[in-house]
């Protein structure tokens, strides 16, 4: 049945009903940004005004920014109605290759390609197996999550490596000041500004794109219109890929060593929270990157806030599950109040 | 005059701010089969989920069973009260058996165990009823179509049901297993069942109704007497107003000269393609008839590069043209519209821009693959105003369309590849009346303009009011042509011999 009560052709632009339509999409990519409000007010409150100072929310930005670089890889897959598991032992994987190039000593300046690269190439390897050999996106990364872990270890003899010389480490410990004194931005939290800003780009203003949305939203349209499909596949598996090697050039750099067994444990778990947070739909072909950025932040907020107004480590588990099967649920509710009418 | 099963009164449905329904009323004997005609978007649907319990009607609706009024809230009061309804999907599980899913909700349980065996007992004698020939404890998602909707109709029987609501029931079916469900509806009318049936095609609410009513934006319009009916007079009540013609054809002149622009030649898919040829010629419309299931939308598919091709070979333009891909295709200038724009067509959720310019993204992008928008804007607000979508905005998700608007979406995303050669595959089916003939007149345009068409249909005075010639296929071969200069004239007796091959028609 339509709904559509003008009867022929386009409505003027800035009527009543186009603001109200136009305000009701603005509401649905807003989505989760009243939580993450309510809780920065909340723990600002809570701890007693130690939360909203320029000094802790860098330190929130720094702590979302690796999360939110995978975060925003894993947007991109699951916009295609995957799902990729793997990005924390890739990360880990990445991470070990770049250190080992960082300690030779002719090559040690290109370490970070080496990180890229590995990411690259084992996200592509997921591509791969999905498009070419059709595999279930989750039964492959579920695959790749552990035969990466075991690779990620075999690349170190199960031993950390360590690069206190490591090349570009101002990445991970210096800050860009912005108000001197009072606020600076952390390198960390630029690079994963960065990545949000080229991921809506990519998303929203390229051939590419349009073309992730299709996939996610209609397979079988998407090939009958001459997409092709596996390319797309391929493509998203392997952006995933680069930036959880983005993730792990970002944690060196940080850390000055890599374990292979413990670096980016249960990452993906994350990286997954702050996308669903961000109200990208599991089926694919609906969602926003904007999203998963302010998912992403309520996941590090959480973090940071609960620490912050002293709840133990053991309960800051069960608050941030029930955090975010709690907000996906407001989120449902709020979205069939307004289907409805 | 007997009794009415059913009445409802003053029916009307409020969402929002839209009023779908605005005081409707419905008659019902029992043993009628009454027909409920409108556009899309009429209230048909509406009217139907107030009676099934899907939606709740406006205070002030009356809903009378036996004269005696009842409380519809829900679909559990509603089958209480005697209504069953079959949707166009169907709403069985595939996975169970026949017993357990005409038994879904209220199962016959022994202290929490299923007793399976008592279910099937007592849904036997239903099937037997129905003439069924499959059992209770056959897998539903082995069945065909025609055999599901039979369960539906088991189910409805078995409930008790007096009031059998289907909805659109033969989309899906063929010719021979349509003809199985109207001596169906037949024997269940004689039983004493009303029936409500809601359909767009004309030549079935003629064959079966014994009444009609007609909505119209929400509103009642009227009931045809079964001696009142004529095409004319529906159309004219579904519309309000005098429709000239439904079908256009501007140009009815021989076209053999044309130059040929696309040369099929033996072509297979090595498994529903069994050899076929054709050739389309610019500004020609030729139709591809057929029964379901012939392997008329797979040639189009092959042909498309959808499918691959295992022999044969074509040209288009007069060079060599062999596509592996859809994409390959589109570059050339073919396009394919599918049969199913909601199950492989449309992103519906996306907006009609994106819908509408999914073709022509990489020929517009700049610098190597950025979006265009502007031009894609351009190109959406000319293919809505040109084709009169009826759409509040360009950035209207398609979903939300009616089928006919939605149609047209999709067949604005192919005009801009300026197409040479365009496959329709049933390009009317789901939309409404007033849509269709907009839709014809599109097709005509195009064929003026030098566009080579094919259009696949099952319905047949369809193709026969729009093509210069007609194709058949049967059994993935063409059986047959009918139309331009064959000598046969394009008549569906003869369109139909070719199709089912039992008495082929001598030619005239």
């Amino acid at each position: 049945m339509s709904m559509i009560s003008n009867p022929v052709g386009l409505e003027t632009p800035g009527s009543v009903e186009a603001r109200k339509r136009k305000f009701r999409a603005m509401m649905s990519t807003a989505g989760m940004l009243p939580v993450l409000l309510l809780l920065i007010v909340g723990f600002h409150l809570l701890s007693d005004g130690r939360f909203f100072t320029g000094q802790n929310i860098s330190i929130v930005l720094q702590q979302a920014s690796v999360n939110t670089v995978l975060a925003a890889g894993m947007t991109f897959v699951i916009l295609t109605g995957g799902i990729d598991l793997s990005v924390g032992s890739i990360l880990a994987a990445a991470a070990m290759a770049g250190l080992i190039i960082s300690n030779v000593p002719e090559l040690s300046n290109l370490w970070i390609f080496a990180s890229l690269g590995a990411g690259l190439l084992f996200g592509m390897l997921n591509g791969f197996l999905i498009s070419a050999l059709k595999l279930p996106p989750f039964i492959v990364t579920l695959g790749s999550l552990t035969a990466v872990r075991g690779i990620a270890r075999l690349l170190g003899n199960d031993t950390t490596i360590f690069n206190p010389e490591i090349p570009y480490a101002f990445i991970g410990n210096s800050s860009l000041p912005i108000i001197p004194g009072v606020f600076s931005l952390p390198w960390l939290a630029i690079i994963a500004l960065l990545i949000i800003v080229l991921s809506w780009f990519i998303l929203k203003r390229t051939v590419l794109g349009t073309h992730i949305y299709s996939v996610g939203g209609n397979e079988a349209a998407a090939r009958l219109s001459g997409i092709k499909v596996p390319r797309i596949y391929l493509i998203v598996y392997g952006i995933s890929g680069l930036f959880a090697g983005l993730g792990a050039v970002m944690l060196s750099t940080r850390l000055y060593a890599a374990n292979g067994l413990q670096l980016g444990q249960a990452y993906e778990l994350d990286a997954i929270a702050a996308v669903i947070l961000g109200g990208t739909s599991f089926v694919g072909g609906i969602g926003s990157i904007w999203g998963t950025l302010i998912g992403a932040l309520i996941i590090a907020v959480l973090s940071n806030g609960l620490v912050l107004i002293g709840v133990s480590d053991i309960w800051q588990y069960v608050i941030k599950g029930l955090v975010i099967i709690g907000a996906v649920a407001l989120d449902r509710l709020r979205q069939r109040s307004s289907a409805r009418s | 005059m007997t009794q009415p099963v059913l009445e409802m009164r003053n029916v009307s449905k409020t969402f929002g701010s839209v009023k779908a329904l605005t005081n409707v009323q419905l008659t019902l004997y029992p043993g009628e089969v009454h027909a409920l005609m409108g556009e899309n978007g009429a209230g048909k649907s509406t009217l139907m989920k107030a009676l099934s319990g899907a939606y709740r009607p406006d205070p002030g609706a009356e809903i009378l069973i036996d004269g005696l009024p009842v409380d519809i809230v829900d679909p559990i009061s509603s089958r209480q009260a005697g209504v069953s309804i079959i949707y166009q999907e169907l709403a069985l599980s595939p996975n169970l058996t026949v017993a357990q899913n005409i038994y879904l909700g209220r199962e016959i349980s022994r202290t929490g165990l299923l007793d399976k065996a008592a279910m099937v007992r007592s849904v036997e004698p239903v099937l037997q009823r129905l003439g069924a020939s499959f059992t209770g404890e056959t897998t539903v998602g082995t069945l065909t179509i025609a055999n599901q909707q039979l369960v539906e109709i088991a189910r409805a029987i078995h409930a008790d049901s007096r009031i059998l609501i289907m909805d659109e029931p033969t989309t899906a079916l063929s010719s021979r297993e349509t003809d199985g469900l109207f001596s169906m509806i037949r024997q269940l009318r004689s039983e004493g069942l009303a029936i409500v049936y809601i359909s767009h095609r004309m030549n079935e609410v003629y064959e079966l109704a014994d009444r009609v009513s007609v909505l119209r934006d929400g509103t009642y319009v009227g009931t045809l007497e079964r001696d009142q009916l004529s095409p004319d007079a529906i159309v004219r009540m579904m519309v309000g107003r005098e429709l000239s013609s439904l079908y256009t054809k501007t140009n009815t002149g021989d076209k053999s000269d044309a130059p040929v622009v696309l040369d099929v030649n033996n072509i297979s898919d090595g498994k529903h393609v069994k050899g076929c040829s054709l050739t389309l010629r610019a500004g020609e419309v030729v139709g591809l008839a057929g029964l379901v299931g012939a392997g008329r939308s797979e040639l189009a598919q092959t042909i498309y590069g959808a499918r691959s091709r295992t022999a044969g070979s074509m040209t288009l333009g007069g060079k060599p043209f062999a596509p592996t891909s859809p994409q390959q295709a589109i570059d050339r200038q073919l396009a394919y519209l599918t049969e199913d724009r909601r199950g492989d067509g449309l992103f519906l959720d996306m907006s009609c821009q994106d819908n509408i310019n999914t073709g022509v993204l990489r020929p517009d992008a700049r610098w190597g693959g950025v979006l265009n928008l502007a031009k894609a804007r351009v190109r959406a607000i000319d293919a809505i105003q040109s084709l009169s979508v009826r759409v509040p905005s360009e950035t209207f998700p398609v979903g939300g369309l009616s089928g006919g608007n939605q149609q047209k979406v999709l067949l604005s995303r192919w005009l801009q590849i300026k197409p040479k050669v365009l496959i329709l595959d049933e390009p009317t089916r789901g939309v409404d009346i007033g849509a269709k003939s907009e839709i014809y007149k599109i097709i005509d345009s195009l064929a003026q303009s030098g566009v080579a068409i094919l259009v696949i249909s099952s319905e047949l005075s369809e193709v026969i009011g729009i093509a210069d010639r007609i194709l058949v296929m049967r059994e993935g071969l063409i059986s047959g042509e009918v139309g331009g200069n064959t000598g046969i004239a394009p008549t569906q007796e003869n369109i139909m011999a070719f199709a089912t091959g039992v008495d082929l028609p001598a030619a005239a």
